[in-house]
């Protein structure tokens, strides 16, 4: 995502003031307050208050504390095995129904296709905070619409209250969310299909290959960068979630912190919760794992994935 | 129904019958994708009766009831919210596409030592959620005396939409014909002028699509105004619906209806945009 080379210099002079007039307000507002405080969230997570609250510099004590020491190792883990399952049935769910969706939305004149398009993306435009309550009124047990609609199609006895239930929870909130922003990948996906050359198509069909065997060995291929981009996305915004967890179960993440993610501990941690007290500097300090957490999956991506995808690439 | 025998009578068919499984899985998604929306909204025109006897039934003479948006209206101030929203929302997104086209237009135009590397650190942000410096960021507006206010989640909204913008921006700027600038120069006109005059026009199509991409994130967050603006009236609409129904949770005509309200802005935004939108998703997957 590099910008291009920028076109030469107009002759008569280097236009310095210019160029600061430009530049100067978005990258002062950016450094301000996007790169400073990331920058120095990392610093403050070296430090540790007291409770007179002032803080001392105690190097890497609040990082051992968390992978190591009782009171923070098990919910750390907890959050972040809880964070890769609901990374993992994102990936998985949503690029299967994402990739179904694309291909039959690139199909040659498909009648009512943007209306199709338009009207299943509309999920991922909401709220995940309204999208998270919506869900939780459907699935409630006292409304009964899901469990009337398993009655209506002979299957009552599958109803369980499943945003409830500790083993099916955190399964349940990972399906809302891939639910809600399955429009992602099939926009993007869909767009790789369309820009699929024609004669490759054609050529496989001269070759003798049916629609099915086109799709697996000729575009499937093709499109994999973009599945990989969807992917290091998605992982992201995994790891930085929250808003959905807060609504549906609330800081707590319950029941038993099943729903718990990184998002959440880091929220419970910085602020406190209930009996919990808050801790800033701890705080940061889970900042700045889940920030080495989502550079470990972008460099990944980058160094591994793109990379071995490029030559598939057209 | 194929003609048995006849060769081309099965060749028509049977593309027609995969056609029409086709729009059956699509018309099912569909219905998948929007019904639990559209349930909430018929509901939030229903008493509380028909809310629970009939849930998936079109509001009828019997049940059409309006009490849920009375109640809402009443018990909170959802117009406050709606206002401190759109506040938020416009004020971060005019500062990102005038800020944004500046710094884009100058890392597009000019050559100038360290611009890529300018370019790069501007890009961080795409990767690098926002929200990670959040206990600095606190700390910061603690420290300027912006903790309550709109303005803090104005600022911090411009940082987080900046670096998408410049880049989508940039890409755009780089399609512009070069002899219109040079005409523009050869005819004496100053820098700014250029870009004011001759270049914002021409991006317009794109600042449409970076402000749809910008205006949504915006309006939709909640940690933002959670954690800097969550009280004395300044809460946006997010996080004025998440508290309220905090609050209301047993009351189903209030809850309903407030999530119809939160719906209904970003679903006019919607139908108005979603061709820039789409259009948007779908080029950028080209590159």
């Amino acid at each position: 995502m590099s910008l291009a080379e920028p076109s030469a210099l107009p002759r008569s002079r280097r236009p310095w003031t210019h160029i600061l007039v430009f530049l100067a307000p978005a990258a002062l507002i950016y450094t301000l307050f996007s790169i400073y405080p990331l920058l120095d969230t990392i610093r403050y997570a070296l430090y540790s208050q007291d409770e007179a609250g002032v803080a001392h510099f105690v190097g890497l004590q609040n990082f051992i504390d968390l992978l190591t020491h009782p009171v923070w190792a098990d919910q750390f883990r907890n959050a972040l095995v809880n964070n890769l399952i609901f990374f993992a049935i994102h990936v998985t769910v949503q690029n299967i129904i994402g990739i179904a969706l694309a291909a039959m939305l690139s199909l040659p004149q498909l009648f009512g296709r943007n209306v199709y398009r338009t009207l299943i993306f509309l999920p991922t435009m909401l709220s995940v905070v309204i999208i998270g309550f919506i869900w939780q009124l459907i699935l409630s047990p006292l409304w009964g619409v899901s469990e009337g609609f398993l009655r209506s199609i002979g299957l009552p006895e599958l109803f369980a209250p499943w945003l409830g239930q500790e083993s099916s929870a955190l399964i349940t909130v990972s399906l809302i969310s891939v639910w809600q922003f399955v429009g992602i990948p099939m926009m993007l996906i869909y767009a790789a299909l369309l820009n699929i050359p024609e004669d490759l198509v054609d050529a496989a069909t001269v070759d003798g290959a049916n629609h099915l065997h086109i799709f697996f060995y000729v575009k499937l291929p093709l499109i994999l960068p973009t599945i990989g981009l969807v992917a290091i996305l998605t992982f992201v915004a995994n790891f930085n979630a929250f808003d959905l967890i807060y609504a549906v179960k609330g800081a707590l993440a319950g029941p038993n912190f099943s729903t718990d993610i990184m998002g959440t501990f880091f929220y419970r941690t910085f602020f406190g919760y209930q009996l919990q007290v808050g801790n800033p500097t701890m705080g940061a300090a889970v900042a700045t794992m889940m920030f080495v957490i989502i550079l470990i999956g972008v460099m990944l991506y980058l160094f591994g994935v793109q990379r071995r995808m490029q030559r598939y690439a057209l | 129904m194929s003609v048995p025998g006849s060769h081309a009578g099965a060749l028509i068919a049977r593309p027609r019958l995969g056609r029409i499984a086709v729009h059956f899985a699509l018309l099912f998604y569909t219905l998948v994708a929007i019904g639990p929306i559209l349930l909430i909204l018929i509901n939030a025109f229903k008493s509380r009766r028909g809310i629970f006897n009939e849930p998936l039934a079109l509001p009828t003479a019997k049940t059409f009831s309006l009490i849920g948006f009375d109640k809402v209206l009443a018990k909170s101030d959802f117009g406050l919210y709606f206002v401190n929203s759109m506040t938020v929302t416009i004020g971060s997104v005019v500062l990102v596409l005038i800020t944004g086209a500046m710094a884009a237009w100058a890392l597009s135009e000019y050559k100038f030592r360290g611009n890529g590397l300018l370019g790069l650190y501007m890009a961080i942000g795409v990767m690098v959620p926002i929200r990670l410096g959040s206990v600095s960021i606190l700390q910061l507006m603690v420290n300027l005396n912006l903790v309550n206010t709109l303005t803090a989640l104005v600022l911090v909204y411009t940082a987080q939409g900046l670096p998408l913008a410049i880049i989508l921006l940039a890409e755009f700027m780089q399609q512009i014909p070069r002899d219109l600038r040079d005409a523009a120069r050869c005819d004496g006109i100053n820098e700014y002028k250029i870009f004011w005059s001759v270049i914002l026009p021409l991006v317009r199509p794109a600042i449409a699509t970076v402000a749809v991409f910008t205006i949504v994130p915006i309006w939709n967050d909640l940690w933002f105004p959670l954690i800097l603006a969550p009280g004395n009236g300044k809460q946006t609409i997010t996080l004025g619906v998440q508290q309220f129904i905090g609050q209301y949770v047993v009351d189903w005509n209030a809850v309903i209806a407030s999530l119809s309200l939160a719906i209904a802005p970003i679903l006019v935004l919607y139908i108005l945009f979603s061709r820039q939108l789409v259009r948007g998703l779908t080029a950028g997957a080209v590159k």
